[in-house]
């Protein structure tokens, strides 16, 4: 990933020469065919990159929208002598639509079941292909296959094909750094943060499955061209596994790393083929690589190589001057109201008809005893728990109907209280999610005003200078911070912190707490849940207190704190 | 109605093999929170067992069974260690991809041990069957039918009566907790393995005797378990045992009235529809991650 202006120009050259070498060298058929292989093939791998590598989910019928490319190309051309060009577009297009349809019905589910629904469509198209004969020509397959009349030569198709691959090989690498990109990284690390960063996990989930189900298509197309002939047996679902293999093996998450591991396994079963002569030897071994590579290249070999040759530098930012804070602000006193709010499980009543108000600008403690439903209530209000009954309205709009992402979208930004940051990517990548909250009036969607409101965030929580460490480097402490910076880079209209001083020690809570004081000089309104009472008195103007999923007081935090029920409440007298 | 109940019976039978390898996915999935995707060829590599003993050997079939249920337990053990258990510490996803690379394993070292040609394994009893009214009663789905409610049995008896099915479920549930509380965990996962690789055998020598023993039978089987599995609800056990049922009688119909080239089509059909209208399944997976 990352990508300065000298890699640019290094791809393109290199680009250039492989398709001027394509065009240009003769090559004799068996390795012309190879070629050929390989760079259709890589196009559909870069596709499984997308799905598997940048958004985390599986695809298990690779081979499947390859298959529906190259029927497209074959049967269009062959049969109805359309134009090669309109077949081409058409079998992408068709393996787009399959592969949102597939997406739109299994991807709120977990990914066992995509998995599984992938598996059951690559072998509902293999029964299909190989019976509907009338339409497909069945197990003989399709034969006479059209080119287009620019690239009737084979010489010519092949650099055709690599042309395409180093285009779509572009795009992809460059795919991770644009919002649509982070927005899959942040699905694949953590699909809350994700939610509660205002990404919609089931939408980009969805984008992700379609390009690759495209780029599937975009290969079989080309592929079914550049041999002029398809059958059902090239698109089993062991191909979706050999599709599979290649990404993982070149490592998941690098178009390099896919066109690395798609040419090796091309060419290494052809150094092999004494192998082909046991029948099921060869797969075998194709099995057993796939485990070695889980368990002992879980990066596969491009992650391997960059792990040796870790130069990846990014130009260091600038620090970035003051974060500037301006929640949308109504007029209205009150920021945050939630009015008889209630969430049961099964039969227990977590929260049982709770009302309270937050007053703009104001920092406002929810506290009470462990069990009492402060932290079911935050997760009913940022919409991660439907609420069984009762109504949430930030800054005066009813927000009850709307999913966590869009709350967050509307205004909300929260921290968790398991601490929930995207692992693999680095502090700045982090925030600058957080940045680019839909809503947030602050920043632009340019990227370098995206990446200076993050810095100046990191800046806020004193975390600035090691804005490019990837998250598993800071500590406890500071990662909370982090969280904290991202959800201020959003600039929300109400900060929600669940138990943000839990597992800090007395110097970071002072820390934190002069951070809190800080963000409320700024104006934000913050709510705040916390067992550390003396953390809570000193920064909470106003206290609500739970217990047993009822509010048993509301009012200034001095006159709260006195009221003999929340003493017993705390204390346990009667 | 005699060809309407013929049907049933068949239905009947033959998900009952769905319903045990869906057994097997649902206590490997409650155990370890991963898919065993290659459940279906333990049933397909104890069939092929129990063709090297019983027919190519001609050792009587009751000691062919207990070698080849040995055998599978051995697998399963031996599965647990190669497959899951270096990964266990990791996501769902590379846990998944290396069940995936084990059943492309399994199934291809036994072709390229035993060939391709499929094998014919003969059933347990002599008698064929017998006419009862309007239905012929197929012996072997008898025993199917049989052994696959006996089993079910054994395992509620197992998991809610005895001290090590309550250790198999504290595992599922909470393994930090169960740790905590002297739970052996790992080897309460490695009995989850092994006992679901001996459930997957039993029901794959069950019904070599209605198919032909043949390598493609476990991803066959697995496939129509699984979606077996979501129909009912996703880890819920009886769910599991209801919809191996469901799909069973759903394909049975589907290939009598509908197209038989298509068949195998059905199943998926029935699981996508499932997804669609009623993803929870009949009875409901528990989701939810707590935030």
């Amino acid at each position: 990933m990352g990508g300065s202006a000298i890699g640019h120009i290094a791809y393109a050259l290199v680009a250039a020469a492989l398709v001027a070498l394509a065009a240009t060298v003769k090559t004799d058929g068996y390795i012309a065919n190879i070629l050929m292989q390989a760079a259709t093939y890589a196009i559909a791998v870069f596709g499984l990159s997308i799905v598997l590598g940048l958004c985390g989910q599986i695809n298990l019928a690779q081979a499947a929208f390859f298959a529906l490319g190259a029927y497209c190309v074959g049967l269009g051309t062959a049969d109805y002598r359309l134009p090669f060009w309109l077949c081409l577009a058409g079998g992408v297009a068709l393996a787009v639509v399959a592969g949102a349809g597939l997406g739109l019905s299994t991807l709120r589910l977990g990914g066992h079941y995509l998995a599984m629904v992938t598996i059951s469509f690559q072998q509902i198209l293999t029964v299909v292909l190989t019976n509907a004969i009338a339409f497909t020509h069945g197990p003989d397959g399709v034969s006479s296959i059209g080119r287009p009349a620019a690239f009737a030569s084979g010489q010519a198709y092949l650099a055709l094909a690599v042309l395409a691959l180093s285009i779509t090989g572009y795009l992809v690498w460059r795919l991770a750094d644009t919002r649509l990109g982070r927005a899959m990284r942040a699905v694949r690390d953590n699909e809350l943060a994700a939610s509660a960063s205002g990404i919609d996990v089931f939408r980009t989930k969805v984008i992700a499955f379609a390009l690759c189900a495209g780029l599937g298509g975009l290969g079989g197309g080309l592929f079914a061209g550049g041999f002029s002939y398809v059958s059902p047996d090239q698109f089993s679902f062991s191909d979706s596994i050999v599709l599979l293999t290649m990404a993982l093996l070149g490592g998941v998450a690098s178009p390099i790393g896919s066109t690395i591991g798609t040419g090796l396994l091309i060419l290494i079963p052809e150094w092999l083929r004494f192998l082909k002569s046991v029948p099921g030897l060869y797969l075998a071994i194709y099995g057993a690589a796939v485990i070695l590579i889980v368990v002992f290249m879980p990066d596969g070999i491009w992650g391997f190589i960059g792990r040796l040759f870790r130069t990846r530098k990014r130009s260091p930012l600038e620090s970035a001057g003051p974060l500037a804070l301006c929640p949308a602000d109504s007029g209205a006193p009150i920021a945050l109201e939630v009015r008889g709010l209630a969430k049961n499980f099964g039969g227990l009543m977590a929260v049982d008809g709770v009302d309270f108000q937050v007053r703009r600008g104001g920092l406002h403690g929810l506290i009470g005893p462990n069990g009492s439903g402060k932290t079911t209530t935050l997760n009913v209000v940022t919409g991660f728990y439907r609420p069984t009954a009762g109504a949430v309205l930030v800054d005066g709009v009813d927000v009850t109907a709307l999913p966590a992402h869009k709350r967050t979208i509307a205004g909300l930004g929260r921290t968790f209280q398991n601490i929930r940051l995207f692992r693999s990517m680095t502090a700045l990548e982090n925030v600058v999610i957080g940045a680019e909250r839909r809503g947030n009036s602050l920043v632009a969607s340019r990227h370098d005003a995206l990446r200076r409101r993050a810095r100046a965030a990191l800046d806020f929580v004193g975390l600035g200078d090691r804005a490019e460490e990837t998250i598993p480097s800071f500590s406890y402490g500071h990662q909370r911070l982090i969280e904290i910076a991202r959800a201020l880079a959003a600039n929300p209209t109400v900060l929600l912190l669940d138990e943000p001083a839990a597992g800090l020690n007395s110097s970071e809570k002072k820390v934190l707490h002069d951070l809190l004081d800080r963000i409320a000089a700024a104006g934000l309104t913050i709510v705040i849940i916390d067992h550390d009472m003396t953390l809570i008195a000193g920064v909470a103007k106003h206290l609500t207190v739970l217990n047993f999923g009822r509010r048993i007081a509301d009012g200034e935090t001095a006159d709260v704190l006195t009221e003999p029920e929340v003493v017993a409440a705390y204390l346990g007298a009667s | 109605m005699g060809f309407f109940l013929q049907l049933l019976f068949t239905g009947i039978g033959i998900g009952a093999v769905y319903a045990l390898v869906a057994l097997g996915f649902v206590l490997i999935f409650r155990a370890t929170n991963v898919v065993n995707f290659a459940q279906g060829e333990f049933s397909m590599v104890a069939a092929f067992l129990m063709v090297v003993f019983a027919v190519d050997l001609g050792w009587p079939y009751w000691l062919a069974f207990l070698i080849s249920i040995a055998g599978m337990a051995l697998l399963g053990a031996v599965f647990n260690l190669l497959v899951y258990y270096p990964l266990r510490n990791r996501t769902y996803l590379p846990v998944l991809i290396s069940t995936i690379g084990a059943s492309i394993f399994l199934s291809n070292s036994v072709l390229a041990l035993y060939g391709s040609q499929a094998q014919v394994l003969p059933g347990w009893l002599d008698t064929p069957g017998f006419q009862l009214g309007p239905v012929y009663l197929d012996s072997q789905y008898l025993i199917i039918i049989g052994v696959t409610l006996a089993l079910v049995a054994f395992q509620y008896w197992l998991f809610e009566r005895t001290l090590i099915g309550k250790k198999l479920q504290a595992t599922s549930q909470d393994k930090e907790m169960a740790t905590l509380l002297g739970v052996p965990v790992a080897a309460m996962i490695m009995i989850t393995f092994v006992y679901s690789a001996v459930l997957g055998g039993i029901a794959g020598i069950l019904v070599a005797p209605v198919l032909f023993v043949s390598i493609q039978m476990g991803s066959t089987i697995a496939l129509k378990a699984f979606a077996a599995t979501i129909i009912g609800g996703f880890g819920d056990v009886a769910g599991a045992i209801l919809g191996g049922f469901a799909i069973g009688v759903i394909e049975t119909f589907g290939a009598a009235y509908i197209s038989v080239p298509f068949k195998d089509a059905f199943a998926f059909l029935a699981l996508v529809i499932f997804l669609v209208v009623r993803p929870q399944g009949i009875f409901g997976e528990r989701v939810a991650e707590k935030a």
